[in-house]
């Protein structure tokens, strides 16, 4: 019976899920040229992205992971370490989480934000590649990243909001509406806050009334 | 996929009983509306009025105490509606007293219909639990006053199964004049209830949770307690829900309601037991867990346990793969990203929150299946922590 039924991700999905590739179990040992982490546990998914690359050709030559998430984060994170496999670095950089939704034969709308972190975990391990590599000046600044999900606010929201005067959690809630579904982003967002007011101000977070 | 297929999940719903199919088909014979005055309409009449009487006497109520409706959603907003009434209508006439006090691990059918009424001007406030889900009765004490028109406690939480001391919160409520609403779903048919022992003065039932069908619920309301009419516009069930009675659906829950009396209690000893082996096979078998709730005032057939470092989406998913069914208070398995709302309110983290599963077994759980689950449990989490960013511990190969 459970056979004819459908099952909630496609077959694709199913299959990463069911038999992930190049999964990074131990690392010790594993000397990648770059490494990337991007996500948070309380959000439900982290992704680390190791990568090997022929620094000759430019080219990734392997790819490995390590997932804490649901199936189609997993899944995500698979079907991008075969993708880049033998990809130029550039190439890799500009891969976008509809490239990684389509090679999984699509994922529901609501798990989108699932795959964003698979091509930013990507994009943290090149920039880290680069780094070590002192090629700084490739290192493509990111965009503006999505911090609060329910309320779509991103760094770059938060930062502006600092610069017009947001000095505790409460304003910045008042400013841009972030925090005020879920609240999860809370700690994320207090954090930039910190850092955005210290770097621009040199202040320190104050608290709410 | 796996051939078995093993059913955990009956907390979310059960399978209807055999007997109850049997009284479901033959009572699709009976097609007379029960308003009706002819023979048609007289025994369908009999069949609602038999199937009333059963419910009735399982919690301890008068039939007339008992209103049938659409599901225990439809009897949670019915009750918590009493508060907007209008005062022109009969009985619904409070005065100073406006507020409604819940909890925090409620089911989302009293917290939006409350977080509704309080955006229509009602005080609405909600009560704290504490780290196994049991209500904070000092914080309870000192919000109980006299603006205080109703207090709604949930029994049995669905999530993680921790009973609540009724008798002893409704005494409080009805000292300081306060009505007593209790969400009774996932404790009636598992454990006893009785309404006038606990001396509440409405107490919702659903059919589908006691191995009844779908869109049936049943709501007691205490003679003599205000009351007025969610669905409006009959004079079915009294005057107190208007739509031509459900007869099969009626029928049906009194006849699960009718087979719970016979099977609850031995079914209860037996869940426990089969309990405390999945307990000990998991403490045994998984190192770094969390068992949620309260170790002894739980339901038998509930557990709720947390996986260090690893997603319940996934855990959920892979135990789909070999046919075992159970739930998650996951983000991702809900679609929203929040984890359960039940967890941190109990102050379990985020990502032990994420990463729990809900096993609720029901009467057709067996021994076989519990150590089936405990075959394949360790292996399907381990899977998950040997890819996890988070679970650091390396298992001995």
């Amino acid at each position: 019976m459970s056979e004819q039924v459908e099952w909630v991700y496609t077959e694709k999905v199913k299959d990463h899920f069911m038999h992930p590739r190049n999964v990074l179990i131990d690392d010790t040992g594993y000397a990648e040229d770059g490494k990337g982490i991007v996500g948070n546990i309380k959000c439900g998914d982290q992704m680390i992205v190791y990568i090997k690359v022929d620094k000759e050709k430019g080219i990734i030559t392997d790819c490995k992971w390590k997932t804490y998430g649901c199936a189609s984060a997993i899944a995500s994170t698979s079907v991008l370490s075969e993708m880049v496999k033998g990809m130029k670095l550039d190439e890799a950089y500009h891969l976008s989480p509809k490239h990684i939704a389509k090679e999984l034969g699509g994922l529901p709308e609501h798990k989108i934000h699932c795959s964003v972190l698979g091509d930013k975990a990507l994009r943290a391990a090149i920039n880290d590649y680069y780094k070590r590599n002192g090629q700084l000046d490739k290192i493509q600044k990111e965009e503006a990243r999505l911090v609060c999900q329910c309320m779509n606010v991103t760094d770059e929201e938060i930062e502006r909001a600092v610069l017009e005067g947001a000095r505790t959690y409460c304003e910045l809630q008042e400013r841009t509406k972030l925090g005020t579904v879920c609240g999860q982003c809370r700690e994320e967002a207090e954090e930039l806050m910190k850092k955005y007011i210290k770097t621009h101000f040199g202040e320190d977070l104050k608290v709410c009334l | 996929m796996s051939s078995k297929r093993i059913y955990l999940d009956n907390n979310a719903t059960t399978p209807v009983h055999p007997e109850v199919k049997k009284t479901i088909i033959e009572a699709m014979e009976i097609f007379g509306n029960p308003s009706s005055m002819h023979s048609f309409g007289r025994e369908a009449r009999q069949r609602v009025e038999d199937a009333r009487q059963k419910v009735a006497n399982f919690i301890g109520a008068s039939p007339e105490e008992m209103i049938f409706v659409g599901s225990g959603s439809e009897a949670n907003n019915t009750v918590l509606s009493i508060i907007a009434c209008s005062s022109s209508l009969n009985a619904c006439i409070f005065g100073e007293r406006s507020e409604i006090l819940t909890t925090k691990i409620e089911h989302p059918c009293i917290m939006e219909t409350a977080k509704c009424l309080g955006e229509k001007g009602v005080g609405v406030r909600f009560i704290d639990v504490d780290s196994r889900g049991k209500i904070r009765m000092d914080e309870l004490r000192q919000i109980l006053t006299d603006r205080v028109r109703l207090l709604s406690v949930m029994m049995a939480n669905n999530e993680i199964g921790t009973i609540q001391d009724i008798k002893t919160i409704s005494q409080m409520a009805h000292d300081k004049g306060i009505l007593f609403h209790t969400d009774a779903v996932q404790a009636v048919g598992k454990i006893p209830v009785n309404v006038k022992d606990l001396d509440v003065d409405f107490l919702t039932i659903s059919g589908h949770k006691i191995y009844g069908p779908k869109g049936i619920g049943a709501l007691y309301i205490r003679k003599g307690a205000p009351f007025c009419p969610l669905i409006r516009g009959g004079h079915q069930e009294r005057g107190r829900r208007a739509g031509t009675e459900n007869t099969i659906g009626i029928i049906a829950m009194g006849k699960a309601i009718e087979m719970r009396t016979l099977e609850m209690r031995e079914e209860e000893k037996r869940l426990l037991e089969f309990k405390a082996l999945l307990r000990k096979g998991v403490e045994d078998n998984i190192p770094d867990v969390r068992f949620n709730g309260h170790p002894a005032d739980c339901l038998p057939g509930t557990l709720n346990v947390s996986f260090e470092g690893a997603e319940g989406e996934s855990i959920l998913l892979y135990l789909d793969l070999e046919g075992i069914a159970v739930s998650t208070g996951s983000a991702c398995a809900s679609g929203s990203l929040d984890p359960s709302h039940v967890l941190l309110a109990t102050g379990v983290g985020a990502e032990l929150a994420h990463g729990s599963i809900r096993i609720s077994m029901g009467r057709e759980t067996t021994q076989e299946d519990i150590e089936y689950v405990l075959d394949k449990l360790p292996n399907v989490i381990r899977k998950i922590r040997d890819m996890s960013t988070v679970y650091k511990r390396s298992y001995a190969s």
